[in-house]
């Protein structure tokens, strides 16, 4: 059974995954951030390779993300550093990134490579539906990672039925449609939550997009199986000192 | 890898907006809604009798169509060709863009928008759009990269008096990339009410199609004009310059299924192809995906989309239209390219032996010409795409140097 699939069989509610960018702050905290985030409490780790061009983020994943590419993060140097993931890493962990780095890496190694350092499962939000069903799909199965779609309140019924009848571990509903790092109204949130919950899906709902402190985790927990939070901590990790400090304390005032 | 619709013809791309392997639409699902409503009805609404007869109308009396098509008299002699120039530089605002953003305001009401945004690069988009919404009264912001905001000047201004917002992309290379990423994270944003008017054939599917059919109107005229003049509806070759490629995409299109046409497609070489500071896409990129289609793309080992440079801001783009990818890979297309240097030259050169002064971008299309081993009894098109001045500043800079 997948990594994935155990911890929601174990812990239905309150999943807590956090975003973090690989090679951010420093090119070699990687691992050092991760195993904060689990020791602090995180239950899914979701891994962001930075790119030039990343659409669907706001400024403070995206300047991460610079940070990142001008520290010298690459794919090569990322599955490096992930080599020993395993040793200490016990939660899952998904990888989440841009189509045109993985296309230049090459989309079946990378899938290959990921397996082989222990990746559970990858979201890519710029690999349509079409493509995916017809190109790439097949290659992410048979590597047997888990494949995250998005939806958002605009993703009409049918369509939204079909991304999670083909998404593995769990489903990436967006609050709002918009970038990350934006407030969201939550009360307009909370009714699309509770149509998604009313449509009975296969996966396990997380809510990501505007997810920031303790009050918008419980907000949004109240409809679904958790939540997704990811330019708050990177606001947070660019500030504070030190990466173990900063996460010990971020994570605290969120589940505590 | 596997590979779409073969056998398409080059005007149409697949339903899924594949030229080849090049377009598709590589958009995050918030975005899927709008992209889905506009691929769903677009060719409707523009084949729809009372939108061609507004389109028409509104090119004829507004833009100033059909744009003449002049025999240059002193540059034949002196390429020992036979050279038209279609002229665009003669339309409203001074270039081609406007043909796509009235067709594209014109769709935006007929889906019930209510704002409109943009991107731009030498702000020639930019202009076009802001003139638009005035027409229509609908509101407008044109996101531009910081550094083009310095260059165009001259447009920024014209923009503002035109009652649009105008607002500066200040990550990564300040320029067109980056002013389409801000439009592109805006519309996510507020998808309901905006639409967004992409100023060349780039985008997901189906903005390359769109856009290559509201420029289609620049090869229509050729073709008629031509057949008053020579005889024939076909030239030997026509030549455009190419950023993204809307002038080219509309100068080519009424030709593209015509083998017996040769199609020049002129890039940026800025310092030098090989100098690191190009913008000359096919001879420096790779397959790659940018703002939501797969085409050429200029990019690192690691699939970093690289900042191109080009002396003029609307040639200044590491990609490239997704039918032009198709064409420089099919070889249906001919693919050179011309230096900041050579455009220069060439920009005084036209101004002194034509009276036309070119738009720095349309002058690289002239700075390939006397390469091109033409015959005597070719027939070339050049597409003038822009006018000159908003590119005063940087022409004066030259004749400071010069004196």
């Amino acid at each position: 059974m997948s990594r994935l699939k155990e911890l929601f069989k174990k812990q239905n509610e309150r999943v807590l995954n956090v975003y973090c960018t690989a090679g951010y702050p420093q090119l070699n905290s990687t691992l050092q951030v991760m195993e904060s985030l689990q020791a602090n409490g995180a239950n899914i780790i979701e891994l962001g390779m930075p790119y030039s061009d990343p659409l669907a983020d706001g400024e403070v994943i995206q300047s991460s993300g610079n940070v990142a590419i001008a520290n010298g993060m690459t794919i090569d140097t990322l599955f490096e550093q992930l080599k020993t993931m395993r040793e200490n890493i016990h939660i899952p962990v998904v990888l989440m990134g841009y189509m045109n780095p993985i296309l230049q890496y090459g989309f079946e190694t990378f899938c290959k490579k990921a397996k082989a350092v222990g990746v559970d499962g990858l979201i890519l939000p710029d690999l349509p539906l079409y493509e995916f069903e017809h190109i790439y799909g097949k290659t992410i199965q048979e590597n047997n990672l888990d494949f995250v779609f998005l939806v958002t309140p605009e993703t009409p019924e049918d369509r939204l039925r079909k991304l999670d009848s083909l998404s593995t571990g769990f489903l990436y509903a967006v609050s709002s449609s918009a970038t990350t790092g934006k407030d969201k109204d939550f009360s307009k949130v909370a009714l699309y939550l509770q149509k998604l919950q009313a449509m009975q899906l296969k996966n396990p709902v997380l809510v990501g997009f505007g997810i920031k402190d303790k009050e918008t985790f419980n907000a949004v927990c109240a409809y679904s199986n958790g939540a997704i939070i990811g330019s708050a901590y990177i606001n947070a990790l660019s500030k504070g000192n030190s990466v173990s400090d900063t996460t010990a304390q971020f994570l605290n005032v969120v589940l505590n | 890898m596997h590979s779409f619709n073969k056998a398409m013809n080059y005007q149409n791309p697949s339903k899924e907006g594949y030229y080849g392997d090049f377009g598709g639409a590589y958009i995050p699902e918030m975005l899927y809604s709008n992209v889905e409503t506009l691929k769903a009805q677009y060719i409707q609404i523009m084949q729809d009798p009372e939108f061609q007869k507004e389109f028409h109308a509104l090119l004829k009396d507004y833009v100033g169509r059909p744009t003449p098509l002049f025999y240059a008299e002193r540059l034949s002699k002196e390429i020992g060709t036979q050279i038209y120039l279609k002229r665009e530089d003669l339309c409203h605002t001074g270039a081609h863009k406007i043909n796509n953003t009235v067709g594209q305001i014109l769709l935006a009401q007929r889906l019930g928008k209510k704002k409109i945004i943009a991107e731009t690069g030498a702000g020639q988009h930019g202009v076009a759009t802001a003139t638009v919404c005035a027409l229509k009264g609908m509101e407008c912001v044109v996101y531009m990269g910081e550094k083009d905001i310095e260059r165009q000047a001259p447009n920024v201004a014209r923009m503002k008096m035109l009652g649009a917002t105008v607002i500066p992309a200040t990550s990564g290379s300040k320029t067109l990339k980056d002013a389409t990423n801000e439009a592109i994270r805006a519309w996510i944003n507020e998808p309901n009410e905006t639409h967004y008017i992409i100023g060349s054939v780039v985008g997901p599917h189906p903005y390359p199609d769109m856009v290559a059919r509201f420029q289609s109107v620049i090869s229509d005229e050729i073709r008629k004009q031509l057949k008053e003049k020579t005889g024939s509806e076909l030239p030997t070759h026509v030549v455009a310059c190419v950023g993204g490629g809307s002038n080219a995409a509309g100068a080519f299109y009424h030709f593209l299924n015509e083998e017996t046409v040769e199609l020049v497609a002129v890039e940026a070489a800025g310092h030098g192809v090989h100098s690191g500071m190009s913008a000359a896409t096919t001879q420096l990129g790779k397959p790659g995906i940018l703002h939501g289609s797969k085409s050429i793309l200029m990019q690192t080992p690691d699939g970093q989309v690289v900042e191109p440079h080009s002396i003029s801001a609307g040639l200044d783009y590491p990609g490239i239209g997704p039918l032009h990818a198709f064409l420089y890979e099919s070889k249906r297309g001919t693919f050179t390219s011309a230096t900041d240097e050579e455009a220069l030259d060439w920009a005084f050169h036209l101004s002194e032996i034509e009276g036309i002064i070119p738009a720095l971008e349309t002058a690289h299309a002239f700075a390939i010409l006397h390469k091109m081993n033409f015959k005597p009894t070719d027939v070339v098109v050049v597409c003038l795409s822009g006018r000159g001045d908003k590119d005063l500043a940087t022409y004066m800079q030259v004749m400071d140097l010069k004196k």
